[in-house]
């Protein structure tokens, strides 16, 4: 790995095992943070890459790189992986186990060989994933979705890639289950709930999410998996099944997937915009409300996906109106975060960059997916390049983007050297100018009428298409100057010690990388996570530093 | 240096009645796809009802909660500190798994017998709702089997901590623990009785 900037007691000098084994059967939450980073970000970079290649098959009409088959198994490949394998696994087990015990004065979570034992079922499950894709009749052609009866009667390896999924699903419930009773049995004195950093309500109202909604998913999959092999026929309509009952099922789970993914990465950036805005945040009780209330009605408005599936009037009705619901807790978190940033002493740093455009980013997605929760509008645009555009600003432009914020505000924490300022900057501006220019066009697109998960389309989509590949290509290379400054940095780059930030929540009152133990003493808490200046008064170092 | 932590025993529990939680929501699933295809296909479905066996049902049952009333003994035996009566009552709850497992056994086993299973020759010529009864009572009934084996194997796992002493009346919150994920499973089977042997 890389050599970061350690001292003896420092996490990275783990005595005890050695080489490998010292990380992969770490309890350390740190370590076990660091091994899901790394993976996480893998797949990630595997799921760019197909990324890439989709939409250079759409450079021009008609067929460029690869066929229709080819082009339906990598865009499910890219759908499972950016999901499965990176988005919904990467923040809580990345930077929830990284920093979470640390922002509630924990010396670990709740139950770390569980902790370990997560790690290892997603691993096991992406690798069976990963097996499904060159075994049996090749990759799964069915979208990440898996869609009955397509599905069901496929000839490729579905079954395997489902079992994939299905363990990483028990990684997921096991992580829940552990943040949930880490954060109710080990606050340390004084962490009152009134003073829990956002990041940790948002990964609280997350796990709640992981341990409700999950077990719908695998009992989804295995009934899939049932269909293949056994052919119980429970979605089969020659059978009497319902392949709409599959769908009800399968985004009972998947709607509130979604605000586990997007959950803590809002939780992030309500941590970094008040200590780049040198000021408390605006209305903390509120954003922490609204996280447990979008896990809440996050949970009733599955329906959405389905207005065009044939459920009755009624049924679209009324989760069109739930829908609406879940804007009014997402929009008091963007509310309370602008109003942090009015009157604030904005530094405009690599973490607060990203932080700024997820809120214009997760903007243009929430509001676009006012749209596709609309039945009226939904109608027109469903099964469109809209979708994938809408989906994109959320899930990348909101989570990815919280996800990059995190990595520069986080890592350098925990190596004890940081990044280069300007070539941040830089790759930040060419993934904001790519990001648009891609996916803005696709959501053009699609109110054109493209619809999504077509390898070739009509004459009149060449140029608008042409554009979003090109804003692919930008947004690539922004990434690559970004992560290849980022990962130098840790390696080599300059110093960070103390707490450059300015932050005021726990994890910042520690050495720079943290000792094993977390805390040399056990920490008594005695202000807010946001309360920069009691922070400063207390035995924390507040010294700024600027390059 | 922190001190070491004392173990957390309701921290255990807490996330072990978590872990509870997940597996009401999975059997939910199943319990949900009931509810839905009954409402379509009552009379497919009370076809299906009767030509299960209620009394091997209703045995099963019997089974299953007196290994519940087992189990709970147990955990008050070692309370007490009689960790050689506790491991006896946990032998006890292991024979009634073996018991049930048994009984679901021939039950499977004769209705296979009869060409009844997902995907035979003989459940495709029934009436579309028979079958889907039939394969969720499967699955249903399988799934469940599959967490008795689980729990059957969990609580073997504590006996031999009692016997090399790690649980015991100072510390038994594993005992409790995998006594708690029995009930469970008898809880589960508590609705999966009258839903497939008695009501229809």
């Amino acid at each position: 790995m890389t050599s970061p900037a350690t001292t003896d007691s420092s996490f990275w000098n783990d005595t005890g095992k050695s080489g490998l084994s010292s990380w992969i059967l770490s309890t350390d939450h740190k370590r076990i943070g660091l091994l899901y980073f790394y993976s996480t970000l893998g797949f990630f970079l595997v799921g760019v890459v197909l990324g890439v290649l989709l939409r250079l098959e759409l450079i021009a009409p008609g067929r460029t790189i690869m066929g229709a088959e080819t082009y339906n198994a990598l865009f499910t490949v890219h759908g499972v992986t950016m999901i499965f394998l990176f988005i919904l696994p990467g923040f809580p087990g990345g930077f929830g186990n990284l920093v979470m015990p640390i922002q509630i004065g924990a010396r670990d979570v709740a139950f770390p060989r569980l902790n370990l034992l997560s790690w290892w079922l997603y691993m096991g499950g992406a690798v069976t994933v990963l097996l499904s894709l060159f075994t049996g009749g090749g990759p799964p052609d069915t979208g990440w979705t898996f869609y009955v009866p397509f599905s069901a009667r496929t000839g490729t390896n579905v079954t395997l890639a489902l079992l994939g999924v299905f363990i990483i699903g028990f990684s997921a419930i096991l992580t829940g289950m552990n943040f949930i009773t880490t954060i109710h049995r080990l606050r340390a004195e004084g962490m009152t709930w009134g003073r829990l950093p956002l990041f940790t309500w948002s990964l609280y109202a997350t796990a709640w999410v992981q341990i409700l909604a999950t077990p719908i998913l695998a009992i989804t999959l295995v009934l899939v998996m049932a269909e293949r092999t056994l052919g119980t026929g429970l979605f089969d309509p020659s059978r009497g099944g319902d392949p709409l009952m599959y769908q009800h099922l399968f985004w009972i789970y998947s709607h509130p997937a979604v605000y586990i993914m997007i959950l803590p990465a809002m939780g992030v950036i309500s941590d970094i915009i008040p200590v780049f805005s040198r000021k408390p945040i605006f209305g903390y009780k509120m954003i922490a409300f609204s996280s447990l209330a979008i896990a809440a009605a996050g949970s009733l408005v599955w329906g959405h996906h389905m207005f065009t599936s044939g459920m009755s009037d009624t049924a679209v009705l009324v989760f069109s109106f739930l829908t609406f619901i879940v804007a009014i807790p997402s929009a008091i978190k963007v509310f309370n975060w602008v109003a942090t940033l009015y009157k604030g002493s904005i530094s405009l740093e690599a973490p607060m960059l990203f932080a700024l455009s997820f809120i214009l980013l997760f903007s243009i997605g929430g509001l676009s997916g006012l749209i596709l929760g609309a039945a009226a509008t939904d109608i027109h645009v469903h099964d469109t390049h809209f979708v994938v555009g809408h989906f994109h600003y959320v899930m990348f432009g909101g989570t990815g983007f919280a996800f990059f914020a995190a990595m520069h505000y986080w890592l350098p924490k925990f190596y004890g050297r940081r990044y280069a300022e300007k070539p941040a900057i830089w790759g930040w501006s060419l993934m904001f100018i790519g990001f648009n220019i891609m996916y803005f066009t696709m959501q053009l697109l699609g109110m054109k009428g493209m619809p999504r998960r077509y390898y070739d389309y009509l004459p009149e989509f060449a140029r608008l298409n042409l554009v979003a590949t090109v804003g692919s290509w930008i947004l690539v290379a922004g990434l690559l100057i970004v992560l290849i400054n980022l990962f130098r940095g840790l390696r080599s780059g300059a110093r960070f010690e103390g707490n450059p930030w300015g932050g005021a929540t726990l994890e910042w009152s520690i050495p720079t990388p943290p000792p094993t133990e977390n805390f040399i003493e056990e920490p008594l808490v005695t202000h807010g996570p946001y309360d920069f200046t009691a922070a400063c008064n207390g035995i924390n170092r507040c010294d700024i530093i600027k390059d | 240096m922190i001190h070491i932590q004392h173990k957390d025993q309701f921290g255990a529990k807490l996330g072990m009645w978590l872990f509870l939680f997940t597996e009401l929501m999975l059997f939910g699933g199943l319990f949900l796809l009931y509810a839905i295809y009954l409402r379509r296909y009552p009379a497919e479905f009370s076809v299906g009802g009767a030509q299960l066996n209620w009394k091997l049902g209703t045995l099963n049952t019997v089974i299953l909660l007196t290994s519940s009333l087992l189990a709970a003994m147990s955990l008050t035996a070692i309370q007490r500190g009689a960790s050689k009566l506790a491991q006896r009552l946990i032998g006890g709850t292991l024979l009634c798994a073996a018991g049930f497992m048994t009984v679901k056994y021939l039950e499977w086993s004769s209705k296979i017998g009869h060409g009844i299973y997902p995907g035979s020759e003989h459940i495709k010529t029934l009436p579309a709702g028979e079958s889907l009864f039939f394969s969720l009572y499967y699955l249903s009934t399988g799934i469940h089997g599959l967490h008795v084996l689980i729990g059957a194997g969990l609580l073997g796992w504590i006996c031999t901590k009692i016997s090399g002493g790690s649980v015991s009346a100072s510390d038994y919150g594993l005992l409790e623990n995998g006594a708690l994920y029995w009930h469970l499973v008898d809880l589960i089977w508590i609705f999966i009785f009258p839903l497939y042997y008695l009501m229809l």
